[in-house]
């Protein structure tokens, strides 16, 4: 399979109900993440709503699961590398239904199955501990050929940030996918531009993106991460292309951090964003504002 | 006197022959039983039995005997290039779908530049990936690039790691399908190539967790793990000769420590020696210091081990004599401890 990103990108346009059942998702996600945050009174908050799109996309159409039974031998697997995601990651497992909406509210306290950072020993759904910037790639590839060895037609997909490109593990793991032809494993990478000590181009510059995943091997599409449509379109792209053997896909996403909350969106960017007490109500009023206001457009 | 020949084709007469080092040096004895890749072969035999057991390794398939598992299982081999992070990665990704891996690199590489893999991806999900170190302690003279003198300090501290030193070809044969029963992650400290072969010799088998007292004596006791074994009933039987009867305990498993049966051996009035290829520092000595201390044994402890410095490179049996691991400093160390 030899095929460039611009020839294989020809799936038509995702129909209108499927992408309005993922724009509902991704509200649900965000405003989770916005009760969530509020309990705690900090929290990665700005990248539960830059991701909430990417978060949407998988769980409610890509993954297949039950929710009822997270360790099912052939489900998918969604790897969440960002342990720091893990308040955006929630909400989704709680609109997948495997974590309980009620449960939320506990995120980060003592004792709660929802810590700060995500870790599989506490949370059903968390195939991994994240946490540890650039391990999930590796994870992954294992994962991915420990599927093919048994004759699982599951997918992996793997949740990453532009951050963790800074990581050299991520491009050990970018090679070895690609070697090991691993048609069913799907990178996720969520470029928000921001990471710990400022903007990723003052930090490390990671550009070109695009062209060193190409030149890895790995099938590689770029899309607005803040866009359902161009997320479906690019997951059906891959599903043209993908098997058990075959090339990596990778879907570069930029997002905006704070997306869809105004007040938060137009804040001095921060990779640990203060939220004032009196805000919060503000940032959901502004939350549903935008999705009604889209909605009914 | 020796003739040598040099690269420039030029005899010069006179020269002693050097000593050089190897990166894969034997530290079996002239004329010793040995066994040949012991590691391999046992990992075909425990694959042979169960289909979930696979191979990984980091370009260093040859150099750790997993070359022999790749031939025989090549569709359940995966090499994963110079790259060790991948490696434990994806080990660990593996495990998380219900296989069992051995992977494996030098001891260093495990220790040194995939801690992190090792620790949060394997350990703290208590995964039964397998980690074999090549060139554990002082098993090559290629200098501290190669030497693991600290592994075992390095790994001690790792919650859920089962850590294995063997002694020989007896000990990894029968190790190796135990590590792949028990739940949880294990590091074996690898001992590849033509190994000696040595506890054939003694009732002995392997049991993960447990130490065994290979010979008994009166004057003093050896506690000893790895190849140290091999040296400590070597040097008992030196000792012999000077009338000082040694007792030789084997404790091939360091964490978790048989703590029970060692100190059942510490307390008496014997002399008590720990032997180590490791350095002093984190290995079996403190380990065994610390079950003394917290048993409440007033028991003075003398360590035979590496020292706690970056080792010099060399000839093999030049800096096993040098750091005092070979049989003769054993001895002599012994005997001026009894005065």
């Amino acid at each position: 399979m030899t095929l460039s990103s611009v020839e294989a990108a020809t799936a038509s346009a995702p129909a209108r109900e499927r992408v309005d059942r993922l724009r509902a998702a991704a509200y649900r996600i965000r405003h989770h993440a916005l009760n969530m945050g509020e309990v705690q009174g900090q929290g990665y908050v700005g990248q539960a709503l830059g991701a909430a799109d990417m978060l949407a996309a998988v769980y409610a159409d890509q993954l297949n699961y039950r929710a009822e039974d997270p360790h099912w031998a052939d489900r998918d697997r969604f790897l969440l590398s960002t342990g720091h995601y893990a308040i955006g990651h929630y909400a989704a497992l709680a609109e997948a239904g495997i974590v309980p909406v009620a449960e939320l509210e506990t995120y980060g306290s003592d004792d709660s199955r929802l810590p700060m950072s995500g870790m599989s020993t506490y949370t059903p759904g968390m195939e991994i501990s994240g946490g540890s910037l650039g391990h999930g790639l590796t994870i992954a590839v294992g994962m991915a050929l420990g599927l093919r060895l048994q004759g699982s037609a599951s997918r992996v997909i793997n949740f990453l940030s532009d951050g963790e490109l800074d990581e050299g593990s991520t491009w050990e793991a970018a090679m070895g996918a690609h070697h090991h032809q691993l048609g069913n494993l799907t990178a996720m990478v969520d470029i928000n531009a921001l990471q710990a000590d400022g903007a990723t181009n003052t930090v490390l510059r990671t550009e070109p993106v695009t062209e060193k995943w190409e030149s890895f091997g790995w099938y590689t599409q770029r899309v607005d991460g803040n866009d359902v449509g161009a997320l479906l379109a690019a997951f059906d792209n891959i599903a043209s292309v993908s098997g058990a053997v075959g090339r990596p896909s990778v879907i570069l996403c930029d997002t905006k951090v704070g997306r869809g909350v105004p007040l938060l969106e137009t804040r001095e960017k921060a990779h640990f964003m203060r939220i004032e007490e009196n805000e919060w109500q503000i940032c959901r009023d502004q939350l549903t504002a935008g999705y009604e206001g889209t909605a009914s457009a | 006197m020796s003739t040598v020949t040099t690269a420039a084709g030029a005899v010069s007469v006179g020269k002693p022959k050097l000593k050089t080092s190897a990166m894969i040096a034997s530290f079996a004895d002239p004329g010793q039983k040995t066994t040949s890749a012991p590691f391999g072969h046992a990992l075909v035999a425990a694959a042979e039995a169960n289909p979930k057991i696979v191979g990984l390794t980091a370009d260093l398939g040859k150099y750790t005997d997993m070359h022999i598992f790749a031939k025989a299982f090549p569709e359940r081999f995966f090499q994963m290039g110079m790259a060790e992070q991948l490696l434990f990665g994806a080990a660990a990704g593996m495990a998380e779908t219900g296989l069992i891996p051995f992977a494996s690199t030098y001891s260093v590489f495990a220790a040194r530049r995939a801690y992190d893999f090792l620790c949060l991806d394997i350990a703290e999900p208590n995964l039964n990936v397998n980690i074999i170190g090549g060139l554990p302690g002082l098993t090559t003279g290629y200098g501290p690039s190669h030497q693991a003198t600290e592994d075992m300090a390095i790994f001690r501290g790792m919650p859920n790691l089962t850590i294995v030193d063997p002694c020989d070809s007896v000990d990894i044969e029968q190790a190796v399908p135990q590590l792949a029963a028990s739940e949880g992650p294990t590091y074996l400290r690898l001992l590849r190539g033509n190994v000696p072969t040595v506890l054939d010799e003694y009732d002995y088998t392997f049991e993960l967790g447990k130490a065994k007292v290979l010979r008994g004596g009166n004057d003093v006791v050896f506690v000893s793990s790895g190849l140290m074994t091999m040296r400590a009933l070597q040097a008992a039987d030196a000792l012999a000769k000077h009338n000082v009867d040694v007792a030789v305990v084997h404790t091939p498993t360091i964490k978790p420590f048989d703590a029970a049966t060692v100190l059942a051996e510490l307390n008496t009035d014997r002399l008590a020696v720990t032997l180590e290829n490791h350095t002093v520092v984190g290995g079996l000595f403190e380990t065994v210091a610390s079950a003394v201390v917290t048993a409440g044994l007033g028991k003075r402890v003398v360590p035979i081990g590496l020292p706690d410095q970056f080792l010099d490179a060399g000839a093999l049996p030049t800096l096993h004599e040098r750091y005092g691991l070979s049989v003769d400093r054993i001895v002599a160390k012994v005997l001026a401890e009894l005065g």
